[in-house]
C-alpha cells in the first residue's frame, strides 16, 4: 500500500511537470522560442498563488487567505504579465537575446523571492500554503490519488484545450512563423505579435503548474526555482518531442522517473557522506542525455505531427 | 561615496572582460551564445589549481614553494598557468569536436546549439562538482594587506596584478586581430562565412583559433577570479550573466568593446554593492542588460544587427 501512496505522490509531481512542459512547448515546439528562465516564471506562479492564498501572518504582506481556485488564476495571470514584459523587451531581436534575457530574468526574479523577505519570507520561504483534500491528509493514499486525479484533470483540460488551439487558425499561423517568417509576413500575419501572444500564453500555463505545484507541497522556498527545475523541463520536452503536446507529457514522466530513480541508485551505491556531491551526478546523465538526444534524435522520443486544417481535410477527403 | 568602489569595480572588471572576449568571439564567429562559456572558466581554474597543487608539492621538496614576494602564491601557479591554459584549451576543442562540431555539420540552427550548449554546461558544472565537492577551494592561505595606491583606494599586490595582465592580453590580442593574417580570417568569417570560405578562408582553422582563444582567456579569468576571490563548481555560472551583458553592452563581435563592457559591469556592480546592498549584486548585471536593450541592442561598439 505504501507503494501505492508513493506512485500517487511520484504521478502527481509527474503531472506538475507536465503542465510546464506543456506551456514550454508552446513556446519552443510550436513557436521556437528558446526560453532559459523556466524556473523563474513557474516560481512567481507559485509565490503568487501562495501569497493569495495563505492565511495572513504578521511576517509577511498578505496572506489574503482566498479559495486554492483563486490562487491557480492569480499565478497564471502575473506570470503572464512577466512574460509579456520579457518578450515585448526582446521578441524582436535574434532568437538568442531571448535565451540570454529569460536567462537573467530567472537571475534577477531568484534574487527577488531571496531578498524581498516581507513578500516572499527570504530564503525560508513560504510554509502552511493550503492543501487541496486537507481533510483527508491522514489518509495518505486516498490524499494522494485525490491530488493525483486532480492534477491528472489539468493536465487534460491543459492538453485539449492547447491541442484544440494548435489545430485552429492561430496555431498553424504560429508554426508557419516558426517554419519561415517573411512568407507569413508577406501572407499580412504580425509574426511578432504572434511570437508575444506564445510566450505569454506559454508563461502563463507555467505560472499556473507553479500554484498546482507549490498547493500539492505546501511549502515553497527559493531553492525549489534554481536554473537546475529549467533544465530539467528542457530535457523533458526535448526527450518527449518537441511540438507534440504528448511527447511534452510523457517526456516530464519519464524523464522524472529516471531523476527520481538514479536518486535513489545513487543514494544505495554512495557512502553517505559522498551523497552530496553524488547527486551532481543526475545532473551529469540528464545533461549528458540532453546532448545526445540533441544529436541522435532531435525529433525526440514522439515527433511532431503534421497538422493540417480539417476543412482542408474534408476536401481532399469528398 | 567610497572611492574604493572604483578600483573594487576594476578588478572584478578585469575578470568578466577577459571572460567576455571569448564570449564575443564564439558568439560572432560561431554564430551561436555559448552557455558554457562560463564553465570554461571554472574549468580553467580547477585544472590549474590541480597542476599548481601537484608543482606546489613537487617545489616545496625544492626548496622553492615560499610566495613569490609581494604576491600571495609560489612559483607552482604561474608555472601551472600555462599547463591549465592548454587543459582548457583542449577541453573546449574536444567539447567542439564531440558536440557542437557536429551539430554545425548536420546544419542544426543556431538556437539548438545554444540549447545544448545548454545541456553541456549543466553537465560540465557538475561534474566538477562531483570531481572535487562544493566545498570553496583556495590557490593561497596566504593573507595580503591591500596598501594604499592613492586617491583614497586600496588594492592587494595580487589584485593589482590581474589588473596589468588584463590589459596586457587585450593589447596582444588586439594585435594579432587586427594585425595579422588569421585576425583578418576571423574577422572575413565572423562577416560572413559562406564568403571567407570562398575567398579561401579555412573556417576550420579560424574555429580553432576562436575556441583557443577564448578558452586561454577564459582560463585566465578563471584563475584571476579564483585567485582573488575563491574557486567553487558555480564560479562560472555566476559569472555567466555578467559576460553576457558586458559582451551586448560592448556590441558582439567586439574585443575592446567586450573589456570596456566587463570593465562598466565590474564598476556597476561595485558601486552598487557599497549603494544598496552585496545582496542585489547578480542583478546589476540583467539591469545592464536589459537596459542596453531598450536603448541601443547593438551595443556601444556594435553595428545594428
Amino acid at each position: 500500500m505504501e507503494y501505492l501512496a508513493y506512485g500517487a505522490f511520484f504521478l502527481t509531481v509527474a503531472m506538475t511537470y507536465s503542465i510546464i512542459c506543456l506551456g514550454l512547448n508552446v513556446q519552443w515546439g510550436q513557436t521556437g522560442l528558446f526560453n532559459v528562465g523556466v524556473a523563474a516564471f513557474v516560481g512567481v506562479g507559485a509565490y503568487t498563488s501562495a501569497l493569495l492564498t495563505t492565511p495572513e501572518t504578521a511576517e509577511r504582506v498578505g496572506g489574503f487567505g482566498l479559495p486554492i481556485a483563486v490562487g491557480w488564476i492569480g499565478a497564471a495571470l502575473v506570470s503572464a504579465a512577466v512574460s509579456f514584459l520579457v518578450g515585448a523587451l526582446t521578441i524582436r531581436m535574434r532568437a538568442d537575446y531571448l535565451a540570454i534575457t529569460t536567462f537573467g530574468i530567472a537571475i534577477a526574479l531568484q534574487l527577488c523571492f531571496q531578498n524581498l523577505e516581507p513578500l516572499t519570507g527570504g530564503v525560508f520561504g513560504v510554509g502552511f500554503i493550503p492543501r487541496a483534500f486537507a481533510g483527508v491528509q491522514g489518509d495518505a493514499i486516498l490524499f494522494n490519488l485525490l491530488n493525483l486525479a486532480l492534477a491528472g484533470a489539468l493536465v487534460l483540460a491543459i492538453y485539449l484545450l492547447l491541442e484544440h488551439l494548435m489545430r485552429a487558425p492561430w496555431g498553424r499561423v504560429l508554426r508557419a512563423v516558426r517554419e519561415d517568417e517573411t512568407a507569413a509576413q508577406s501572407l499580412g500575419k504580425n509574426p511578432t505579435a504572434l511570437r508575444l501572444q506564445a510566450f505569454v500564453l506559454g508563461g502563463g500555463i507555467m505560472g499556473l503548474a507553479g500554484g498546482v505545484q507549490a498547493h500539492f507541497v505546501g511549502f515553497i522556498a527559493p531553492a525549489n526555482y534554481l536554473p537546475m527545475m529549467t533544465f530539467q523541463v528542457w530535457a523533458m520536452l526535448i526527450v518527449g518531442g518537441s511540438g507534440n503536446n504528448r511527447g511534452a507529457i510523457l517526456g516530464a514522466v519519464l524523464v522524472w522517473a529516471i531523476w527520481a530513480l538514479s536518486g535513489s541508485l545513487i543514494s544505495e551505491v554512495f557512502p553517505a557522506d559522498q551523497q552530496a556531491r553524488a547527486a551532481s551526478l543526475q545532473i551529469v546523465i540528464i545533461g549528458v542525455m540532453l546532448c545526445l538526444i540533441l544529436l541522435w534524435r532531435p525529433q525526440g522520443l514522439l515527433p511532431e505531427r503534421a497538422s493540417v486544417s480539417k476543412h482542408l481535410g474534408n476536401r481532399h477527403d469528398t | 561615496m567610497n572611492p574604493q568602489a572604483i578600483i573594487d569595480g576594476l578588478i572584478a572588471g578585469s575578470t568578466i572582460g577577459l571572460g567576455a572576449i571569448g564570449l564575443t568571439l564564439t558568439y560572432s564567429i560561431l554564430r551561436f551564445a555559448n552557455f558554457t562559456h562560463g564553465d570554461f572558466l571554472a574549468w580553467g581554474a580547477y585544472l590549474t589549481l590541480t597542476v599548481s597543487g601537484f608543482l606546489g608539492g613537487l617545489l616545496a621538496g625544492l626548496g622553492a614553494g615560499a610566495p613569490l614576494a609581494p604576491f600571495s602564491f609560489g612559483w607552482g601557479l604561474p608555472v601551472a598557468l600555462p599547463a591549465g591554459v592548454a587543459v582548457t584549451i583542449l577541453l573546449t576543442l574536444g567539447l567542439d569536436r564531440v558536440l557542437f562540431g557536429q551539430l554545425r555539420q548536420r546544419g542544426a540552427d543556431a538556437i539548438i546549439i545554444v540549447m545544448a550548449s545548454f545541456g553541456a554546461s549543466m553537465a560540465l558544472r557538475s561534474l566538477l562538482e562531483f570531481i572535487y565537492s562544493s566545498e570553496p577551494q583556495y590557490f593561497t592561505r596566504e593573507l595580503q594587506i591591500a596598501q594604499k595606491i592613492g586617491l583614497g583606494m586600496r588594492a592587494t599586490p595580487d589584485q593589482l596584478l590581474t589588473i596589468a595582465m588584463t590589459a596586457l592580453l587585450v593589447v596582444l590580442l588586439h594585435i594579432v586581430v587586427t594585425r595579422t593574417p588569421t585576425g583578418r580570417a576571423m574577422r572575413a568569417v565572423s562577416e560572413n562565412p559562406s564568403l571567407a570560405g570562398v575567398y579561401g578562408v579555412d573556417v576550420d582553422h579560424v574555429i580553432r583559433v576562436t575556441w583557443i582563444i577564448g578558452a586561454g582567456l577564459a582560463c585566465v579569468a578563471g584563475v584571476m577570479s579564483g585567485l582573488l576571490v575563491q574557486i567553487r563548481p558555480y564560479m562560472g555560472f555566476d559569472l555567466l550573466l555578467p559576460l553576457f551583458a558586458a559582451a551586448i553592452l560592448g556590441g558582439i563581435g567586439s574585443i575592446p568593446g567586450a573589456m570596456i563592457g566587463g570593465l562598466i559591469i565590474g564598476l556597476a556592480e561595485a558601486f552598487t554593492v557599497q549603494l544598496i546592498g552585496a545582496e542585489w549584486r547578480a542583478a546589476v548585471a540583467f539591469v545592464v542588460l536589459v537596459l542596453v536593450l531598450l536603448v541601443r541592442p547593438a551595443g556601444l561598439f556594435g553595428r545594428a544587427a
